[in-house]
C-alpha cells in the first residue's frame, strides 16, 4: 500500500528526471561518439580534445583553489555559527543566504563594476591618493579579467554551499558527545581534532562537491570576471554549441571527459573521506 | 577507612530565577557508592554536573581531596562521567572509544593494549574493540561507557541514569554487574536515578532529593526503615502515612486508639505522621483486629495480594499472601515494631492515602527515561 502511494508520489519527479536529465545525458553520448553523423562511431571527438590539456588544468586548478578558499573560510563561519544562540543563527543564516535571492548574473555583474579599472574599488584608491605611493604612473589596480577575479566570483558565489552543509553536520552533534571528550581529558583544541572535525568530514566532503562541480564547469564567471582572457572549460564547451567554432560533437565529448573527471575527482575525495576516518581509528 | 573525597558546601544554583539547587551540603566518602535519588527537576543531575565540572555552581563550593575546585574544567579532574545515552564516539570503534582518555594522556601503546583489554573484560565485552558502535545493543553500548569511564583508573565515576534508555530485565543484570564493578575497581560511584529500587539494590549511601532539597541522607535500609518525611516514606517503597499523636514514649495514638511502637523522643501529645509500611500488616478475624475495615479492592501480583482496605475514610495498602475477598470486613494487627513515627513536615497530608490506588499505580509502572525537564540546562 505504502509502497504504491510513494511510487505514485515519486512518479512526477522520476518522468522529470527522465525526460530533462536522463535523456539529454544519453543524446550527449551519442553526439560525443558521433552516431548521429554520416560516419557513425567514432572516437575522433575524443582525440581532439588533448589540445585542450591546458584548459582542463586551467579548469581544474582554479575550481581547486576556489574550493580551498571556500573550505578556509566556510568550516570556521560554519563551525562558531552552530556554537551561537538560536537568534544570531538566524541572523546569519538570512545574511549568509541573502545574495542568493538576487540573481546570479546580477552579482556578477556588480562583482564587475567593483573591480573594473575605473570601478568603484579603484575610484576609491584613488580618491584616498593610495595610488601616490606607487609612484606618478600608477593610475589603477588591474583586478577584472585575471584569474583571481575568476577565483573571487567562484568564492563569492558557492560559498553559501560550502557553509550551510557543515553548519546542519556540525549543528546536529550531540553536545553530550562533546561534554563526553572534555571528560575524559580532551582541552578543547582535542575536542575538535578528535571529535568535531572527523564528526563533520560528511558535512566537509558535501560542501566541497557543492562548491568544486559548479566552479569547474562555470562559464559566466570566467567570461564576466575573466574577460575572456581565462577560458575554462565551461567556456570551452559553450563556444562548441553557440560560439564561432560551432562543434556540438566536440562539445560533448568536452562534457562528457568533464563529466568521468569530476566523478573520479569526487569518489577519490570520498574514498580519501573514508580513509580518514580509518586513520583516525588506527 | 571511610575517607571524605568530595564535599559540597552551601551550594545553590540558580537558572534565571528557578532555584534548582537550594543549599545542598553534601559530602562523600573515597569507595562509596552513592546515589542521588529524587524523582524529575528534583537537581540531581545538576549536583552531579555540578561534581563532574559541567556547570558552576551560583554560590557555594566544591571541594574534592580537600581542594576547592569550582573553577576546575572537566578535563582537569581526576572524575569521569558514564552519560544517559552512552554519548560514543561513533566515529570510532570500541577499541578506540574506551582508549581515548589514555590517547590523550599519551599512555604507551603497550599499556594502553592492556589497560582497554581489561577493561573491555571487566564490562564482558572483551573481544569487541574492532566493532562499531551501531553493531551493539544498547546494553553493551552502556559497558562501552563505562569501560570508556573506568579505564582512565578516575578516583570518582558519575553515572547519570546509565540504565534508564534499558529494558527491565537488562536493568536488573546491570544493577548487579554495575554494584560487582565498583567493588572490583574500588572507586566512588555517584550514580543518578529516579528509580527508588534501583537505588536500593546497588548504593552504600542513599541521598533522597526533591525540589532542590536533600531529603534524607542514609544507608538504603535507614531510608526504606526510617523515613525522615512523608515525601521519603512515600518515594522510596509503598507507605500508608495516617495522622497520629505522640502520647509518649513508644504509644503513638491514632483513629483514637492507642497503639505500641518502638519511637522515643518526642514531645508529649506531639502530631506526627505515622508510616506503616504495607508488608507489615497483619489481616486477622475482626474480634482479633486493633482496628477493623471493609476490603474494597484486591490486585493480584504473584508473590503476594496489594489488598485495599478503607478505614473510615483512610484507604491503606495491604500486601500479603492471604486472599480477603472484596467487600470482607477485617481486621488487622500491627506489631510494635511496623510503626515508623515522622515528624511533621511540609509534605505531610500530601502522601500515603491508597484512594487513588490504580491511578498511582499506573504513574509507577510508567516507562522510566523520559528526560528531566527541569535538570536539563
Amino acid at each position: 500500500m505504502k509502497n504504491r502511494r510513494n511510487r505514485i508520489l515519486a512518479a512526477p519527479y522520476v518522468g522529470w528526471m527522465a525526460v530533462f536529465v536522463v535523456i539529454p545525458l544519453f543524446l550527449v553520448v551519442l553526439y560525443a561518439f558521433g552516431f548521429d553523423s554520416k560516419e557513425g562511431f567514432t572516437l575522433g571527438n575524443f582525440t581532439q580534445i588533448h589540445q585542450y590539456a591546458g584548459i582542463f588544468a586551467n579548469s581544474f586548478v582554479l575550481a581547486l583553489f576556489a574550493t580551498a578558499i571556500c573550505l578556509l573560510l566556510g568550516y570556521p563561519a560554519a563551525y562558531f555559527l552552530a556554537r551561537e544562540v538560536p537568534a544570531v543563527r538566524r541572523l546569519a543564516t538570512i545574511i549568509i543566504m541573502l545574495p542568493m535571492w538576487m540573481n546570479f548574473l546580477l552579482r556578477t555583474y556588480s562583482w564587475m563594476s567593483l573591480l573594473e579599472n575605473t570601478g568603484l574599488i579603484n575610484r576609491f584608491l584613488r580618491a584616498i591618493h593610495f595610488f601616490d605611493l606607487f609612484g606618478p604612473e600608477k593610475g589603477y589596480f588591474t583586478m577584472i579579467n585575471t584569474p583571481g577575479a575568476v577565483v573571487l566570483g567562484m568564492v563569492y558565489n558557492f560559498l553559501p554551499f560550502m557553509i550551510l552543509p557543515i553548519f546542519s553536520v556540525i549543528d546536529k552533534i550531540d553536545n553530550r558527545v562533546i561534554e563526553a571528550a572534555q571528560d575524559l581529558g580532551a582541552d578543547s583544541v582535542t575536542v575538535f581534532s578528535r571529535i568535531i572535525f572527523p564528526l563533520s568530514l560528511p558535512g566537509v566532503l558535501s560542501g566541497i562537491t557543492m562548491v568544486f562541480i559548479p566552479s569547474v564547469s562555470t562559464f559566466v564567471i570566467s567570461k564576466l570576471l575573466g574577460g575572456g582572457k581565462t577560458i575554462l572549460l565551461g567556456d570551452l564547451i559553450d563556444m562548441q554549441f553557440y560560439g564561432s567554432t560551432y562543434n556540438p560533437h566536440l562539445g560533448s565529448a568536452i562534457s562528457l571527459v568533464m563529466m568521468v573527471l569530476v566523478m573520479a575527482a569526487m569518489a577519490l575525495m570520498n574514498r580519501f573521506g573514508a580513509g580518514e576516518e580509518e586513520a583516525m581509528l588506527f | 577507612m571511610a575517607k571524605e573525597l568530595i564535599r559540597l558546601s552551601d551550594c545553590v544554583m540558580k537558572f534565571d530565577d528557578d532555584i534548582i539547587l537550594d543549599h545542598i551540603n553534601l559530602y562523600i566518602n573515597n569507595k562509596e557508592f552513592l546515589t542521588l535519588l529524587g524523582p524529575s527537576g528534583c537537581g540531581k543531575t545538576t549536583t552531579l554536573r555540578i561534581i563532574g565540572g559541567f556547570q558552576t555552581p551560583t554560590s557555594g563550593d566544591v571541594f574534592f581531596d580537600g581542594k576547592r575546585i569550582n573553577d576546575v574544567p572537566p578535563h582537569k579532574r581526576k572524575i569521569n562521567t558514564v552519560f544517559q545515552k552512552y554519548a560514543l564516539f561513533t566515529h570510532m570503534n570500541i577499541f578506540e572509544n574506551v582508549a581515548f582518555g589514555l590517547r590523550i594522556a599519551k599512555v604507551p601503546w603497550d599499556e594502553l593494549k592492556q589497560r582497554v583489554e581489561e577493561a573491555l573484560a571487566l564490562v564482558n565485552l572483551a573481544g569487541y574493540g574492532k566493532r562499531s558502535v551501531d553493531s551493539l545493543s544498547g546494553g553493551q553500548q552502556q559497558r562501552v561507557a563505562i569501560a570508556r569511564a573506568i579505564v582512565n583508573r578516575p578516583q570518582v565515576l558519575l553515572l547519570d541514569e546509565p540504565l534508564g534508555a534499558l529494558d527491565l530485565k537488562l536493568r536488573k543484570d546491570m544493577q548487579v554487574e554495575l554494584k560487582r564493578i565498583q567493588q572490583q575497581v574500588g572507586i566512588t560511584f555517584i550514580y543518578v536515578t529516579h528509580d527508588q529500587e534501583e537505588a536500593l539494590t546497588m548504593s552504600d549511601t542513599i541521598v533522597v532529593m526533591n525540589q532542590g532539597r536533600i531529603q534524607q541522607i542514609g544507608t538504603p535500609t535507614d531510608i526504606y526503615n526510617e523515613p525522615k518525611n512523608a515525601f521519603v516514606a512515600d518515594f522510596i517503597g509503598e507507605s500508608n502515612i495516617i495522622d497520629g499523636v505522640m502520647l509518649s514514649d513508644g504509644v503513638v495514638r491514632m483513629y483514637g486508639k492507642k497503639f505500641q511502637c518502638l519511637d522515643s523522643g518526642f514531645s508529649p501529645n506531639e502530631p506526627v505522621d505515622v508510616v506503616i509500611r504495607p508488608e507489615d500488616i497483619d489481616i486477622v478475624s475482626p474480634d482479633q483486629g486493633q482496628i477493623h475495615g471493609v476490603v474494597t479492592e484486591v490486585t493480584f501480583k504473584g508473590v503476594h495480594y496489594d489488598i485495599i482496605v478503607d478505614f473510615k475514610g483512610f484507604k491503606w495498602l495491604i500486601q500479603t499472601s492471604d486472599y480477603s475477598p472484596v467487600g470482607a470486613y477485617i481486621g488487622v494487627k500491627i506489631d510494635p515494631d511496623g510503626f515508623h513515627i515522622m515528624k511533621k513536615s511540609q509534605y505531610s497530608g500530601q502522601f500515603g492515602d491508597y484512594s487513588s490506588y490504580s491511578a498511582e499505580y499506573d504513574e509507577l509502572n510508567e516507562e522510566p527515561g523520559e528526560q528531566e525537564a527541569g535538570d536539563e540546562e
